[in-house]
């Protein structure tokens, strides 16, 4: 027997029974092979990029806005994947985005600056993420139901707000942090706000009591109970996680656009929930992948960008997205009934 | 009798589940006409049975013969062409549609090939529920609006739409009162005179005397007896049977002196309306408390509630002196008291995780500061209570699905020791752990107690209970009939006990 005296291996971002060959060390030994099958697609399609449009694609400029498009549906799907995770849904994240955006856009809002925009945004979002917690924990509500009248109401509110109306940022230093300017080393700040709530979603998930509860919850929320785990906190936590991210989202939606309006955000939800399956996290719960979130977003994001620059029309971009989720699932189930 | 076949001969039929082999060689012979009772403790291994024999499961070794043929029962359709037809205890009638649509799905009588014909299948509903004495269900009504009753009576109308020969009946008459009972009673008889056979399975001993020709008994995923007389084999013979051992488990010695000192788990009037009548009971630190009844008996139902997994209607439970919170799991678990319920997987396995996250899940507190999780403490110390329980493989990595029942088993154990729990409620410790396995678990157990653990342990298996708990509380439709030393009890008494409920002698 050998001795096991180093940490124990990461298993929540692994298949358990893939065979690792023992030549493998370092990064290799702790990457799987999902995360490198999806690494794989992307540099395919960096590939393809750069064939079709060499001098377009892989410009640093493109290559940017690529980035910040993804930093904003990534932020979601970070918050996405700890729902799904935890054997829940969260189909609101789009709608709450539009309403924290237009909400901290008001004019009253913007008499308050920039932290009155950041502020709103965010206690927007935790404010919606509030109520859908506290229906599913304590109402016991279906999330799919809570989440779907979350969407309704808050969407319908968004346009109450604008009258469809777009809403104009007139605050300059929010506006600076779009421009060229505040790139620090050529990367954009929505970017790096993106890593760092990548970053701080991968150890709460692997690392800490919050990211266990999560999935125990997902993965058999009876056993949780009997475990003793506070099974409902949870659940109101993660939805308070969800429209925490969501609120992040508008804020760096409005640094993007410029403005606030009541359609933004649209079908955000299914883009989040198809980034987070495949990524790797199990729809049914009990195993949730954070690297794999952020590689289906970045994969989405470069489709769509591949597409623009060829003057595909979205119809084929959406067929092309219905293609990769199939593929992604029919992957997983077919890894899932050989483990 | 005459040389002709069985209509049905399943032999040497085995079946095994990751971890546990749930069949185990089992033969059973039905004849046509006759009502063959299948009976068993639940994890016997008769619902696997069945299945095999409705064609939901494949058996891995063994051979059907239909009226002497050998076949092959690929899916449920296949069982059905036959003739077999099951009528499942969960019925598995779409509430939305009619009865007719029911009895007619999958084969309704249509005409060009695609058009339903209502009208023809509502008369054909109609002659069948005739046939079985119900002539009063509307064919046109919606499932969904009739009784459990009498959608049993649909579920069999369903069967009979088919050209049946044996019919499987699980548990028909757990849901039904007892006039209800005496109709299905009759419909059974009725059809047993046309040459249907049924495969009847139970465990109220008193139905299988009315209408059973014989029984075959199953334990442990073995037949133990095969074809006994239903009506004059001694009720105590075929309990015996169902809960007695096949194998001399090795029980663990008990401590010379009993165990002294202030109980660690008080339990005062509690009861839960329906389920269980108010009872008291004192564990003390070192002390093995038995509950011994049969299924029903409100055993489990207990332990969840001291537990604090259901809501006591009465009554209170005290753990060292103070007062748990009622219907708060959290409460108990603070206060020291640890589960390992009867349905493992279900109820307490993480199925998708590591040995090691399945230990630490209920101490996740000891390892992390502010939330954050020291690994390396966590490993070594779930690494510590796996050894210390002797858990193979001995890989705290390994997922916990690949293990064995009885490691899983330990696994759940390791759990609340690495807790550092004062109080166990052990539901079914055995179930479904491979026989072999079972007197290293009783050791184990036998061990946590003598360390100063307080051991609560329901088991439907009476010589487990006599074998290692230092008392016994006998059970029977909840009520607690008797409390003794297990060494003043025998298997003979206690089964007595939970089926006559005789008062204490």
């Amino acid at each position: 027997m050998t001795q096991h005296a180093s940490p124990p291996r990461d298993n929540t971002d692994k298949v358990p029974s893939v065979g690792q060959p023992p030549s493998w060390r370092g990064l290799f030994a702790r990457v799987d092979v999902r995360t490198l099958s999806l690494l794989g697609v992307l540099a395919a399609l960096v590939l393809i990029g750069g064939i079709t449009k060499p001098d377009e694609f892989l410009d640093t400029r493109n290559l940017q806005l690529v980035l910040t498009q993804a930093s904003v549906i990534g932020v979601v799907t970070v918050g996405m994947t700890f729902v799904i995770t935890s054997g829940g849904i969260d189909l609101s994240v789009g709608a709450i985005v539009a309403l924290s955006s237009v909400w901290a856009t008001t004019v009253a809002t913007q008499e308050y600056g920039f932290a009155g925009i950041l502020f709103t945004a965010v206690l927007v979002g935790v404010g919606c993420g509030l109520v859908n917690g506290l229906l599913i924990a304590y109402g016991g509500m279906v999330p799919f139901i809570a989440t779907l009248a979350m969407l309704a109401s808050a969407r319908g509110l968004a346009l109450q707000i604008t009258d469809g109306k777009t809403q104009i940022v007139t605050i300059s230093s929010v506006l600076d942090l779009g421009e060229r300017d505040a790139y620090v080393l050529g990367v954009p700040p929505l970017v790096i706000v993106f890593a760092i709530v990548t970053v701080i979603g991968w150890l709460i998930l692997n690392r800490t009591t919050f990211g266990r509860r999560t999935v125990a919850v997902g993965g058999n929320a009876e056993a949780a109970r009997l475990a003793g785990i506070d099974v409902r906190r949870q659940r109101l936590y993660l939805y308070l996680l969800s429209g925490l991210c969501c609120g992040v989202a508008a804020f760096l939606l409005i640094i993007l656009s410029g403005s606030g309006q009541n359609t933004n955000g649209n079908l955000y939800e299914l883009d989040a929930i198809a980034a987070a399956i495949i990524g790797g996290t199990l729809l049914s719960g009990g195993r949730g992948t954070i690297t794999g979130s952020v590689l289906g977003v970045l994969i989405f994001t470069t489709i769509t960008n591949i597409f623009a620059l060829n003057n595909l029309q979205s119809d084929v971009q959406q067929i092309a997205k219905g293609a990769i989720i199939v593929a992604a699932v029919l992957v997983q189930r077919r890894t899932a009934s050989t483990t | 009798m005459a040389p002709e076949p069985p209509l049905l001969s399943m032999s040497g039929i085995t079946k095994s589940f990751p971890g546990v082999r749930a069949l185990d060689g089992v033969d059973l012979d039905v004849q046509a006409g006759e009502v063959h009772c299948l009976l068993g403790q639940n994890g016997a291994g008769k619902s696997t049975l069945i299945k095999v024999l409705s064609g939901a499961h494949q058996p891995d070794t063994g051979t059907i013969r239909w009226r002497g043929e050998e076949v092959t029962l690929r899916s449920p359709i296949a069982a059905m062409r036959l003739g077999i037809a099951t009528i499942y205890q969960e019925l598995d009638l779409v509430e939305h549609l009619s009865v007719a649509e029911n009895v007619h799905l999958g084969h309704e009588p249509t005409a060009a090939g695609f058009v339903v014909r209502g009208k023809a299948a509502r008369a054909s509903t109609a002659q069948i529920l005739k046939r079985l004495g119900h002539p009063e269900i509307d064919p046109a009504r919606l499932v969904g609006e009739l009784s459990a009753a009498q959608q049993q009576i649909v579920s069999m109308a369903r069967a009979l739409s088919h050209d049946v020969r044996l019919i499987v009946m699980d548990e028909p008459s757990a849901a039904l009162d007892p006039d209800e009972v005496d109709n299905l009673f009759r419909i059974v008889g009725d059809l047993t005179a046309e040459g249907v056979a049924v495969v009847y399975i139970s465990h109220r001993l008193e139905e299988i005397r009315r209408i059973g020709d014989r029984v075959t008994v199953l334990k442990d995923g073995r037949a133990v007896a095969g074809g006994l007389p239903a009506k004059t084999t001694p009720t105590r013979e075929v309990v015996a049977l169902m809960t007695g051992r096949n194998v001399e488990y090795v029980f663990p010695q008990r401590p010379a002196s009993s165990p002294k000192g202030a109980p660690v788990l008080e339990v005062q009037g509690l009861a839960r309306q329906g389920e269980f009548e108010p009872f008291d009971l004192e564990v003390q630190p070192g002390e093995i408390v038995g509950l011994a009844g049969l299924v029903g008996s409100g055993r489990s139902e207990i332990l969840e509630t001291i537990y604090g997994a259901r809501r006591p209607t009465a009554g209170q439970v005290r753990v060292g002196g103070r007062a748990l919170r009622p219907g708060s799991v959290r409460s108990a678990v603070r206060a020291g008291l640890g589960l390992a319920p009867e349905e493992r997987k279900a109820q307490a396995l993480l199925m998708l995780e590591s040995v090691t996250r399945n230990v630490s899940v209920s101490s996740m507190s000891r390892f992390s500061r502010a939330g954050w999780i020291d690994r390396r403490a966590e490993a070594g110390a779930a690494r510590a209570a796996t050894r210390e329980l002797s858990l193979r493989p001995d890989n705290p990595s390994a997922p916990v699905r690949t293990l064995s029942g009885g490691n899983q088993q330990k696994a759940v154990l390791a759990r609340w020791l690495l807790r550092g729990c004062r109080v166990l409620l052990l539901d079914e410790p055995t179930r479904g752990v491979d026989v072999g396995a079972r007197s290293e678990l009783y050791a184990v157990v036998r061990r946590l107690a003598d360390e100063g653990l307080a051991v609560l342990l329901v088991s439907s298996e009476v010589p487990e209970v006599l074998g290692l708990a230092d008392r016994v509380l006998v059970l029977r439709e909840g009520r607690v009939v008797h409390t003794a030393p297990a060494r003043e009890l025998d298997e003979h008494r206690v089964l007595d006990l939970v089926m006559e409920g005789s008062p204490a002698s």
